[in-house]
């Protein structure tokens, strides 16, 4: 029995819409685990979420359209990106709608109306979260690039259901270009996401935040549509790892038994990268704002190094 | 396809080794240089021994041994004690600030990759791909040493550039004769004896071991 | 009609209404509107005249017997000459429109009719040099252009500012224009010999074979004139000082369109008159525009003129058509026309948007110059709640120019990246290497400018008034004025949704140049799809993506609506920080400043901090002071090297003043005896 594309398409929308506050939860369990903390439970964003929806909103009295609108353009474009990303297959209907790079671009919109809400209010928080941001995006790009690049050498494309297809058919081989691009990537999705060591989700000191800096004066759904696109962007980062460099296992067609495998091969997968990334996180100290260059820097030329390899070696 | 898993080891080991020289280029902690000088030299033997394996030149796992007993084990524990004792964990500001640094690396590499592109073309050995990076390996332990100022880490430099030496023996032309190895082992561990001896001086002398602090040397000018 | 006629029925009536114009001198207020409604209809006539070129593929010459006896002018409408016919008419258009409203504060103040003259002459001027078929006519209209736009930026000439401003353009644009006149005089001089006349059409020059040396040195003589007027770094240094002092409209027009004429001449000169190219030539047009790009960027990153900052942005802009440009230049000299198509039509697309936006973003300046008499961001903020209008308009440009889709800069920036992502295919492997690196710095370009225009847009428009006038008194501006930018802006979200189409259209330009398509490939899954090289390699839709945000943030929007939660407007949380002024606000120079200790080794920064308390004491301070000067290095490195020497030459050249006659009329007997000696 075979699935419709479109059904597929809605599939993967539910889960990401609808898994990826679980996702922040797991995320958040590991994390109070291995510290050896009481964790809140896997549901705990949903409820957060469902607070902060039923709750009234408070907006600042100079707050313009942009502070309002950039909630639901920052929900809108996570929800659009990942009817993108093949999940958990790769016969998606929208896939063809953006290729690797104008993926990456799709995340920068939301960046820069994010940043702009931040300088909307008009304080100096928002203003400083604003401008660390774009630094740290400005000098991630590069590196994202080359990293995206060096993996698009080895399928000679930037569709991603070509590099999943590519990937996930080919014969294994131990290719130094796709591990160096790796490392890189995961180095640039940290910063990309807001994650240790280059900002700190759970601060509560407004001079060491990035993101929370730019978002401070949100609240109600406004909030809540922040929080969740930030959970699914996660998620999404994740997806895009999974899908470039360990694509195997998702289904191929719409089959409906090699569907129900790449769901539980997706979740796998995904559990498994949250325990890696608490990992790092737990094992690694917030750097200073200036550090961050060298850090990126050095994604940069991992990600570098990657595609040389794989001209010189492979 | 044995073989064809040998070659992909060896160029991934050829690829970890130029990742080394590249974090010993901007590491600034002592120690970790240290570390990732050590892992280095495992990297090397491990590269030197699966080629032996490869082509059934024997002597080449002599080699590999000696690497990783001189380069892996002794000449690490040799700078760890000289580290110890001169007190000097951490090691000041390189001279390049660090991405200019890595931005001089990666063009090194490709200056590599075009120097030897000539060579590769005559070239039938398994491992005529990975001479560049060897080569790469050389210029960028130059270059650790150009950028250095700490006597210590230049010396980590120097070493490094003796393995880039040792690793383009290797790809070039299946390793060195062995008496030329033995002879280069030994020359090794007398020169870190001698620059542990000298560090002590410079230290007494200079109570640093910037290198700066040498220019106090010049006549007045 | 054909198109040729109509693009000189363009230029006629344009030339018509500058000499009518004086006429009525006495009755400005009329004039305005008259001449600049003619000027868009005269524009929109190029448009017209461009788009039917390229419909339909002509090719039509004329010769028209004006100019020196023997020497007629010779003009032409290809394709390629088309599509810049588009890209300055569709501004200049929009900007014409725009300039009604602009320029109806000026009457009283000063007189308008020069400007109205200049301003129609320079638009002649940029229509003939597109149309230009011989070295002698395209150097006169190219003069013309010059000339015009310098009185243009002189308009305002009591400040020095200006004046030094104008005086600065006018010697670049002098010096390149000599660098153009020596390239085409080697073009015509050794492809049809120094002792005759018929080698100075560009007909000539097709045919012409050129030793590969000499070709070389046509090419970067040209290069270098065009770059001087295109802004390519290091020549650039006019642009952040004229761009700035001129009217905002023309501002919109230099940076929008004159700079495309640039353009427009290097792709003429290399692809249609030589040919025949080594892929290093292609590698240095890359190498500049890689430069170009990311110290545009970076230089328009430390400025909080907001005029200036547009102005290093165009900088950064002509970098990137330079990348594309040089891109197609290496791709043709291997024998990929596919490829270099794609490249091509990635940098013409580029100068298209870019047109489009930046023309938007000056207008949108001059907008709120117009409203706050302020040039200095940080004298502004909270604008878009007295500019509503503007300051969406004005956002649609800074998306544009970030590269964020789905508007036109993603499109072709996009582009550029697969055309640079296509180098693998490069038997180089040098080139191999080291063209993905430009990929890279690209990138790094496309962040930067983003984090510039967050900077821009957030510290002019958003938060609350920063000046020292009364924001009451400030409003939005007039109908014109927001038509032109609404044209603009419409533009380019249209050039951003439907590229397939745009690139369709325009595959014949790449064509007829180098026999290079990509619309078979590009257009293959029908209007929504773009597939630039193959399916499998990369795709965009922008329809897709604009509806698809559009439907998103609307089924949110709706199902959050339904119950109508109550917003309660309240003072600022900011963590419970009290009193919160406009001062405590981010400023232009803070937002910049990490950006600034990154890559700070690349200006020439010299900061102070004066800290002034009763006691001298640096914790008991009254007040801080803090000055931040930053220079463009090149200024130390380049030019007042060169200055210091040219006041050196002048002085030994003084040498011979001797104030006396018979030493004068020594030199002319010795220069007449050496003359004779080595001519007879």
């Amino acid at each position: 029995m075979t699935v419709h594309p479109f059904a597929i398409e809605l599939l993967q929308l539910l889960i990401l819409i609808g898994l990826s506050p679980a996702f922040a939860g797991w995320v958040k369990v590991v994390k109070c685990r291995l510290q050896g903390r009481s964790a809140p439970g896997i549901l705990q964003p949903y409820r957060d979420i469902r607070r902060l929806f039923i709750k009234d909103v408070v907006l600042a009295e100079n707050a313009s359209w942009i502070f309002r609108f950039t909630p639901y353009l920052a929900f809108g474009v996570t929800v659009l990106a990942g009817g993108i990303i093949p999940l958990v297959s790769v016969d998606l209907p929208l896939a063809a709608t953006a290729d690797i790079i104008a993926l990456v671009m799709l995340f920068a919109i939301i960046r820069f109306f994010t940043a702009l809400a931040g300088m909307d209010i008009g304080t100096a928080f928002g203003g400083m979260g604003a401008s660390r941001e774009m630094m740290i995006s400005s000098l991630a790009e590069p590196a994202m690039l080359m990293a995206v690049f060096t993996v698009s050498l080895a399928s000679s494309s930037t569709s991603l259901t070509q590099m999943v297809t590519t990937m996930g058919q080919g014969q294994f081989m131990i290719r130094p270009s796709l591990a160096f691009a790796l490392i890189a990537f995961i180095m640039i999705a940290l910063a990309e996401t807001g994650r240790i060591p280059v900002d700190n989700p759970a601060t509560h000191l407004e001079l060491t935040m990035i993101h929370e800096a730019m978002i401070l004066e949100y609240s109600g759904r406004y909030l809540a549509l922040i929080e969740w696109a930030g959970m699914m962007k996660l998620m999404l980062f994740f997806s895009l790892g999974i899908a470039a460099f360990c694509p195997w296992g998702i289904a191929a067609n719409g089959d409906l038994l090699a569907l129900a495998l790449g769901v539980a091969f997706f979740v796998l997968k995904l559990m498994l990268g949250g325990v890696i990334m608490v990992l790092i996180e737990t094992g690694m100290a917030k750097m200073r704002i200036f550090r961050v260059s060298e850090y990126l820097g050095s994604a940069f030329l991992l990600a570098t190094l990657g595609m040389m390899a794989f001209f010189i070696l492979e | 396809m044995s073989n064809s898993l040998v070659v992909q080891l060896n160029l991934l080991l050829a690829a970890l080794i130029l990742l080394t020289s590249f974090a010993l280029l901007v590491q600034r902690r002592m120690f970790a240089i240290l570390h990732i000088f050590a892992w280095q030299g495992f990297f090397l033997g491990l590269s030197t021994a699966i080629i032996g394996y490869a082509t059934g030149v024997h002597h080449l796992y002599l080699s590999s041994l000696l690497t990783l007993g001189m380069k892996v084990l002794l000449l690490p524990y040799i700078l760890y004690k000289l580290i110890h004792k001169l007190r000097i964990h951490r090691e000041i500001e390189s001279m390049i600030n660090t991405p200019t640094t890595m931005m001089i690396g990666i063009a090194l590499v490709i200056f590599c990759y075009h120097l030897t592109a000539p060579i590769r073309e005559l070239s039938t050995l398994m491992t005529r791909s990975t001479l560049a990076l060897a080569l790469a390996t050389v210029m960028l332990g130059l270059l650790m040493m150009v950028t250095r100022r700490h006597a210590v880490s230049q010396i980590m430099g120097f070493l490094a550039m003796e393995n880039g030496l040792f690793f383009a023996a290797t790809s070039a032309t299946y390793g060195m004769p062995m008496v030329v190895e033995l002879g280069v082992a030994l020359d090794l561990l007398i020169a870190a004896f001698i620059f542990g001896i000298f560090f002590f001086h410079i230290n007494t002398t200079f109570d640093s071991l910037d290198v700066d602090q040498m220019a106090k040397l010049k006549e007045g000018d | 009609m054909p198109p040729l006629d109509i693009a000189c029925i363009s230029i006629l009536l344009l030339l018509s209404v500058v000499a009518l114009s004086p006429l009525l001198s006495r009755r400005e207020r009329l004039l305005i509107p008259t001449a600049f409604s003619l000027a868009a209809l005269a524009s929109f006539a190029a448009v017209l005249a461009g788009f039917l070129t390229i419909q339909q593929g002509l090719n039509s010459a004329a010769t028209i017997p004006l100019g020196l006896p023997g020497l007629p002018f010779n003009i032409r409408l290809d394709p390629l000459a088309g599509f810049f016919l588009i890209v300055i008419g569709l501004l200049a258009g929009y900007v014409s429109i725009y300039s009604i409203g602009y320029l109806r504060a000026y009457p009283g103040r000063r007189p308008v009719t020069p400007l109205v003259l200049f301003y129609l002459l320079f638009l002649a001027g940029m229509l003939m040099v597109v149309l230009a078929d011989d070295a002698y006519f395209f150097l006169l209209s190219w003069e013309l252009m010059a000339a015009a736009s310098y009185f243009l930026v002189m308009y305002e000439d009591e400040k020095a500012e200006n004046r030094r401003a104008a005086y600065i353009y006018l010697l670049v644009a002098h010096v390149g224009a000599i660098a153009i006149l020596l390239s085409f005089g080697l073009m015509a001089g050794l492809g049809s010999g120094f002792d005759r006349f018929d080698g100075y059409t560009f007909d000539a020059m097709r045919t012409a074979r050129l030793a590969p040396g000499w070709a070389a040195a046509a090419f970067f003589l040209a290069f270098f004139g065009f770059s001087a007027k295109a802004g390519v770094i290091p020549l650039h240094v006019w642009l952040p000082e004229a761009h700035p002092v001129a009217p905002s409209n023309v501002s919109a027009l230099m940076s929008g369109v004159m700079l495309k004429t640039s353009i427009y001449g290097m792709v003429r000169v290399a692809f249609d008159l030589l040919r025949d190219f080594p892929w290093w030539w292609g590698g240095i047009v890359l190498a500049f525009g890689l430069l170009s790009a990311v110290l545009g960027v970076l230089y328009a990153l430390m400025q909080h003129d907001l005029k200036r900052l547009l102005a290093y942005h165009s900088v950064e802009n002509i970098g990137i058509i330079l990348m594309g440009l040089g891109l197609a230049m290496i791709f043709t000299s291997f024998h990929f026309p596919a490829l270099a198509a794609l490249a091509l039509v990635a940098a013409l697309y580029h100068t298209l948007n870019h047109a489009l936006f930046k023309g938007l973003l000056f207008m949108g300046a001059g907008a709120v110059i117009h409203a706050t008499r302020e040039r200095n961001m940080e004298e502004m903020g909270g604008l878009i709640h007295k500019l509503p209008w503007t300051a969406a308009l004005f956002l649609v440009g800074c998306v544009s120019i970030s590269g964020l889709p789905p508007f036109n800069g993603f499109v072709s920036e996009w582009l550029t990246f697969q055309a640079f992502l296509l180098s693998p295919a490069l038997p180089h492997p040098l080139l191999r290497l080291l063209v993905p690196l430009g990929a890279a710095l690209l990138a790094l370009t496309g962040a930067l400018a983003a984090a510039c225009f967050v900077k821009a847009f957030g510290v002019t428009f958003l938060g609350t008034w920063r000046g020292h006038r009364k924001a009451s008194q400030i409003h939005e501006v007039g109908i014109s004025m927001r038509l032109g930018m609404t044209l603009a802006a419409v533009s380019c979200l249209g050039l951003g949704v439907l590229p397939t189409y745009v690139i369709g259209w325009m595959d014949i330009i790449p064509e007829r140049l180098f026999g290079g398509q990509i619309a078979a490939s590009a257009g293959r899954f029908g209007w929504m799809w773009l597939t630039p090289y193959s399916y499998e390699r990369a795709s965009y839709s922008g329809p897709v993506v604009f509806g698809g945000i559009l439907a998103v943030v609307a089924i949110t929007y709706l199902l959050l609506h339904v119950r109508g939660t109550a917003i309660r407007r309240a003072p600022l949380w900011d963590c419970g920080f009290e009193r919160i002024t406009p001062r405590m606000q981010y400023t232009a120079t803070a937002f910049a400043m990490p950006l600034r200790r990154v890559f700070g080794f690349l200006f020439a920064i010299r900061e102070q901090v004066e800290i002034v308390s009763p006691q001298n004491h640096p914790v008991m301070a009254d007040r801080f002071n803090y000055r931040l000067r930053i220079r463009d290095r090149f200024w130390n490195w380049l030019y007042t090297p060169l200055a210091d020497g040219a006041f050196i030459v002048a002085r030994l050249v003084g040498k011979l003043q001797q104030g006396r006659i018979q030493v004068y009329l020594l030199y002319s007997f010795v220069t007449l005896i050496v003359l004779l000696v080595f001519l007879g």
